[in-house]
């Protein structure tokens, strides 16, 4: 029992960290390997805030969204647009789009360490004891899921009943179709990337609530996060849902009973799953 | 073979045997240059291999690197070196193959995603293993083996790597690898199979790599998981690949040699920024100089030149 609501907690946070990829990848076509480390700028500008402000991460959130989202866009247009400009199919700039984020994710993680040294960083939030099920429980977690919750719900209403979500879901099903039903395709994708990656940064500010984070841990949570997009089938938010809290189950129960330096080794065991059995995603409908 | 090929490989032998005497002149700095240059250049040139005609990219040269050294460490007091070398290679080999068999049936992405966390995971699982059986995270190696022993062993591997590097390309195999790095579904109705030809080359590349690790063992001294794993090795070897250019068998040696002497030159006066310097110089290889510095002589030359007139048969005659 404790195992299941540890993991359904943890898996709430991994959900809104793939949601904000699988924006990225599935609508704008960039498959963002720096996606963990706008996490971790998330997280970096959280534990400033908190430190230095007194601020509380919750508010803090109001602040973190719109900057990484204005970030991601500045991103999105001056470095990504050449690219997509540039390539001449959609393989082209898959191969330009991976180089260029992994170059940016060694940025990142090179202005950031500048920035906060090479140490790790954690703050103290909220860090009392509720009981769950009759078993105790960190309040921060538990915030921090509800919290994660509400923001992938907000996402999903917002994806399936405004014209702005209709438009995002049909550049993801075909850029050039969407083109000619007038939907602005360049600014719809520079959208999607922006708010995929203010999601990200808001993933970040939520996990450094209750989780201890270094300048360079963003590439294993770009992986998760991977995996994830990868198992609940790209640009299926039902399916990232579920396959995040997967994830955070599977990771809390080789952490509990086996060791906990062995996460990593049961994301990959998953993916490796999903690779043999189900590429296309938990439901995905036919295979390529 | 055509009379132009003969003289090209006589060069390039003669040029190994040149280098050989690179330890002879004597300076210890010069010989530890030489290494890095050696060590990069097997590294990059082994991962052009696959990823060159492919455009598949391989970011997993790290684990490789780690699980080579990483064996040779924990066998050097048991097995004698050679063989630990040999069984590095093989243990290369049958990881490539595993990660290979997992992604390369399907499309690109998932073998991406595969080989960015790889050298992670197997650092957690090595941590993992000591943490609970052997009960030490370091390992001593130590042999007799001096600096220029290191540098001819990665020498030999450099000339090996060129040699199947230069037989693949001539073989059926790499004209598949060309056409499934054209268009994969082309290569599968030309009746190629193109899963297979991939995993033989990545197995290759893997191979190569954690043989570079078990020779470059011994230079370590001690060695702990995160220094054999560093994520910055997959990084350093992609991005001087591609600043050399993939497309030819030499072309990633053109990125190697200017980019470890900068390298030098920015870890001796700015060693804090390294990490920052890397990503934006990786930027700037990929928006400016897409094909590598050999793509940009290539343009410079056929551009100075006038049209052919006649096919390109007529060019390789008049070498």
């Amino acid at each position: 029992m404790d195992i299941l609501v540890t993991g359904v907690l943890l898996g709430a946070t991994y959900a809104l960290l793939a949601m904000g990829l699988t924006l990225q990848y599935g609508v704008s076509r960039i498959m963002n390997l720096a996606s963990g480390e706008m996490l971790v700028v998330g997280a970096c500008a959280a534990f400033w805030m908190f430190t230095a402000q007194q601020l509380n991460p919750m508010l803090a959130l109001w602040f973190v969204v719109p900057l990484a989202f204005a970030l991601n866009w500045l991103i999105y247009r001056g470095l990504l647009r050449p690219l997509v400009r540039r390539a001449k199919s959609r393989g082209q700039l898959e191969v330009d789009a991976i180089l260029a984020t992994f170059g940016l994710s060694f940025a990142l993680v090179g202005l950031m360490r500048g920035a906060f040294g090479g140490e790790f960083f954690n703050y103290s939030f909220l860090a009392v004891p509720v009981q769950l099920f009759g078993s105790p429980f960190g309040l921060n977690r538990v915030v921090a899921a509800l919290a994660a919750a509400l923001v992938c719900a907000l996402l999903y209403i917002g994806l399936h009943s405004t014209r702005t979500g209709m438009a995002l879901r049909a550049v993801a099903v075909d850029p050039r179709s969407a083109g000619l039903v007038a939907i602005d395709v360049p600014t719809m994708s520079a959208f999607a990337f922006a708010l995929g990656g203010a999601i990200s940064a808001a993933a970040g500010t939520i996990l450094s609530t209750f989780l201890t984070l270094d300048a360079s841990i963003g590439v294993i949570f770009t992986l998760k996060a991977l995996v994830i997009v990868i198992m609940g089938g790209v640009g299926d938010v039902r399916g990232a849902v579920v396959a995040a809290l997967i994830l955070g189950l599977a990771e809390t129960l080789v952490a509990s009973l086996i060791d906990p330096g062995l996460t990593l080794a049961a994301a990959y065991l998953l993916f490796l799953l999903v690779l043999l059995f189900r590429p296309q995603g938990l439901f995905g409908r036919s295979a390529r | 073979m055509t009379l132009r090929e003969r003289w090209a490989l006589a060069l390039v032998a003669l040029a190994f045997v040149v280098l050989a005497f690179v330890p002879a002149m004597g300076s210890a700095y010069l010989t530890t240059l030489a290494i890095s240059v050696a060590m990069y250049g097997v590294l990059a040139t082994s991962w052009a291999l696959f990823s060159g005609p492919t455009h598949y990219i391989s970011l997993a040269t790290a684990a490789f690197y780690g699980i080579g050294a990483y064996l040779t460490a924990s066998g050097i007091e048991q097995l004698p070196y050679p063989l630990l070398v040999l069984l590095a290679g093989l243990a290369g080999a049958v990881v490539a193959l595993g990660v290979g068999v997992a992604t390369l049936r399907l499309s690109g992405v998932y073998f991406v995603i595969f080989t960015l966390g790889l050298a992670e995971m197997v650092r957690q699982l090595i941590t993992w293993v000591q943490n609970n059986f052997t009960g030490s995270r370091g390992l001593y190696v130590l042999t007799d083996l001096k600096d220029h022993h290191i540098y001819w062993q990665l020498l030999a591997l450099g000339a090996i790597v060129a040699l199947v590097g230069w037989l693949v390309q001539r073989s059926r195999l790499g004209f598949a690898l060309r056409i499934i790095g054209g268009d994969e579904l082309v290569a599968a109705h030309c009746g190629i199979h193109a899963a297979r030809a991939k995993v033989a080359l990545f197995v290759v590349s893997g191979a190569v790599a954690a043989v570079t690790g078990a020779v470059m063992a011994p230079r370590f001294t001690y060695i702990e998981p995160s220094m054999a794993f560093s994520p910055e090795l997959s990084f350093q070897v992609v991005i001087m690949a591609l600043l050399g250019g993939v497309h030819r068998l030499w072309g990633p040696l053109v990125g190697v040699i200017p980019f470890t002497l900068l390298w030098e030159l920015i870890s001796a006066t700015v060693p804090t920024q390294t990490v920052l310097l890397l990503g934006l110089a990786f930027l700037l290889i990929v928006y400016f100089i897409p094909n590598g510095i050999v793509g940009l002589i290539e343009r410079a030359v056929k551009r100075s030149q006038p049209m052919p007139l006649s096919g390109p048969r007529a060019g390789a005659s008049d070498a």
